[in-house]
């Protein structure tokens, strides 16, 4: 089980086993209860920071529940080029980089899943090598090949490198998920003509939509979430995504509106952590592919 | 290798197919020309460039950007007479160690383990919470972060509560807040991929070492760890890689700073090159990042390499 398995079937709903309910693991369960409340408290603070101060009319950076609830802040930032058209440019750049790198991703995945040749292993190896490298080390680099190649500034070259970047992983999690399709339905339609790429659209790709869906997600996520790459790579403020268009807006200034700020990242967090329930909801289904075969 | 081949070959095998396998194996690669372009162009090719633009002078604006000389190994005899870089490689060190290595590793792996006996509601609540701080994008992590650890963020307020004075803890202890902000940040991925690790072990081999009179102590130390530690050793690679890049989370809270307290390589790279237009300099930062990123990914692939073959 790879750790890539583990993060798209994530599991943390599963309780206990049917306990014999003795005293002693009463009072454990109620300990780690305990334990894990605290813990939730402390992830739980910051979160709420931003909620609160998002709706009240007075946010300080300190916790404080708001004595009235307003939408000014809302109000405040629902403006095209300050919110707006930053999370339109995240929606344009994170959409074009799970599109690219999934279609690619799948015609990658499919001989290194379907063929085993020592060009393709020394591929694979290549690939778990990239999807380790820390690609923000090298943000410099980056920026000093784009001046050569004259790519700066430009959207189409944010999520051609995005997609790049975010190759390595998704070929490994497509392969996998495409290796968990049995073969030997391809070969019936093989023994009816099909060709490869055929067989590919018409009995692989339905079968593993789950899997793919849950990749897509995945991309597009990291690249909404991204900042280091467009803050070096875009220069216009029309061109930016949202991440960089808060941190220009907040980061720079000394005199924080924090409400304004909660509010945005609001906006700007929202939409992920519904696809992440989304991704939760499809990994669930994903793996029941092997179905396929019986009947 | 052939007739393993041949045995899950899905096209028809011709006769003869053997001797002509290096063609056939390339001509079945070719849907794997677009990904291997996008990776040499992309990937491979800003490698390349970090270790010979590395050997330059090049400089972000001016004369020297346009016509940068070959300086050999001066940008690395440089970086490594320069004490600040030494400062961020330990910075880096300290980071990686404490945020990843320590923090979200054991913090994950207790949150996973006491989910196996806490109660389902609790469970579902508190692991929620984990995932949304892991979810959420970096950079409104980091702005929440930022409020919590300001001098007049949350922190000092619960801690005045308590009749502990403030603290300016993004200026007197930048590192300090950084690790947790990351252990904050991180934790999610180890408690997912140890929750799913610790689903693996069979509930037999628990019950039979309770019968032998393990304690709950001794069954998590001698039976459960040395049961997953495959996913320890991936997890701690995975946490060091990601951990080793951080950007975001620490040019939001400290910008490196106070001076360059808080400034890890990553961070460094970034002000040499865009803030003082050494990018020669800073592209020689990056590539000791990525050697450092290399020698922890050629460890996770031998750990991995059962999976590729």
């Amino acid at each position: 089980m790879t750790a890539t398995e583990a993060l798209v079937r994530p599991d943390v709903r599963r309780g206990p086993r049917i306990s014999v309910a003795s005293p002693a693991k009463r009072r454990s369960t109620w300990l780690a209860n305990v334990v894990l409340i605290v813990i939730g408290i402390v992830f739980l603070v910051p979160i709420a920071w931003i909620a609160f101060s998002a709706v009240s009319p007075a946010a300080t950076v300190s916790i404080s529940v708001p004595e009235s609830l307003t939408l000014d802040n809302f109000v405040a930032v629902f403006d095209w080029s300050m919110t707006l058209l930053p999370l339109w440019n995240s929606a344009l750049i994170s959409f074009g980089t799970a599109l690219i790198t999934v279609v690619v991703g799948v015609l990658a995945a499919y001989p290194l899943s379907r063929h085993n040749s020592r060009f393709q292993r020394g591929f694979m190896y290549s690939v778990l090598f990239g999807s380790c490298l820390p690609i923000t080390a090298m943000m410099v680099p980056v920026y000093a090949l784009f001046v050569q190649l004259k790519m700066l500034d430009s959207q189409v070259s944010v999520i051609l490198f995005m997609a790049a970047t975010s190759l390595p992983m998704a070929i490994w999690m497509l392969k996998n998920f495409m290796d968990s399709v049995p073969v030997s339905l391809e070969e019936a339609a093989w023994v009816d003509g099909a060709s490869a790429m055929r067989a590919l659209w018409t009995i692989v790709l339905p079968l593993m939509r789950p899997g793919i869906s849950v990749v897509f997600i995945f991309v597009f996520t990291q690249a909404w979430g991204n900042f280091f790459v467009p803050f070096v790579l875009l220069f216009s403020s029309e061109k930016m995504p949202a991440a960089v268009a808060i941190f220009t807006f907040f980061g720079n200034h000394g005199a924080v509106a924090y409400g304004q700020l909660a509010a945005f990242a609001t906006l700007y967090s929202v939409p992920i952590l519904v696809l992440y329930l989304l991704v939760q909801r499809l990994s669930g289904s994903s793996f029941a592919l092997a179905g396929g075969v019986k009947g | 290798m052939t007739s393993a081949t041949a045995t899950r070959s899905p096209a028809p095998v011709h006769p003869g197919a053997g001797r002509r396998a290096p063609l056939r194996d390339l001509l079945r690669s070719v849907p794997l020309l677009p990904a291997v372009v996008l990776l040499v162009v992309f990937l491979l090719g800003p490698i390349l460039y970090a270790i010979w633009g590395s050997l330059t002078n090049r400089a972000l604006t001016g004369y020297r950007a346009a016509k940068p000389e070959f300086v050999g190994f001066d940008n690395y005899i440089s970086l490594f007479t320069d004490p600040n870089f030494w400062t961020a490689l330990v910075l880096t060190v300290v980071f990686v160690l404490f945020s990843a290595i320590i923090g979200q590793n054991v913090l994950g792996l207790g949150v996973a383990a006491l989910m196996r006996i806490g109660s389902k509601s609790v469970n579902s609540v508190v692991g929620a919470l984990v995932v949304v701080a892991w979810v959420m994008p970096e950079i409104v992590a980091a702005f929440a972060l930022y409020a919590y650890f300001s001098k007049d963020g949350t922190l000092n307020a619960l801690l005045e509560g308590v009749g502990i004075p403030a603290v300016s803890w993004l200026i007197e202890y930048p590192m300090f807040a950084v690790i947790l902000a990351n252990v904050w940040r991180g934790t999610a991925f180890s408690m997912l991929v140890y929750g799913a690790a610790l689903n693996e072990v069979p509930p037999e081999v628990m019950e039979a070492a309770q019968i032998d009179g393990a304690n709950a102590t001794q069954r998590f130390f001698l039976i459960t760890i040395p049961m997953i530690r495959r996913s320890i050793s991936t997890n701690l690679m995975l946490t060091t890689l990601q951990t080793l890049g951080t950007f975001g989370l620490i040019w939001v809270m400290t910008k490196g700073g106070p001076g360059v307290s808080s400034s890890t390589l990553p961070v460094r790279a970034y002000q040499e090159a865009f803030q003082y237009s050494q990018i020669g300099y800073g592209t020689a930062i990056a590539a000791v990042t990525l050697v450092l990123g290399a020698i922890f990914a050629i460890f996770y692939i031998r750990i991995l390499k059962p999976e590729v073959d």
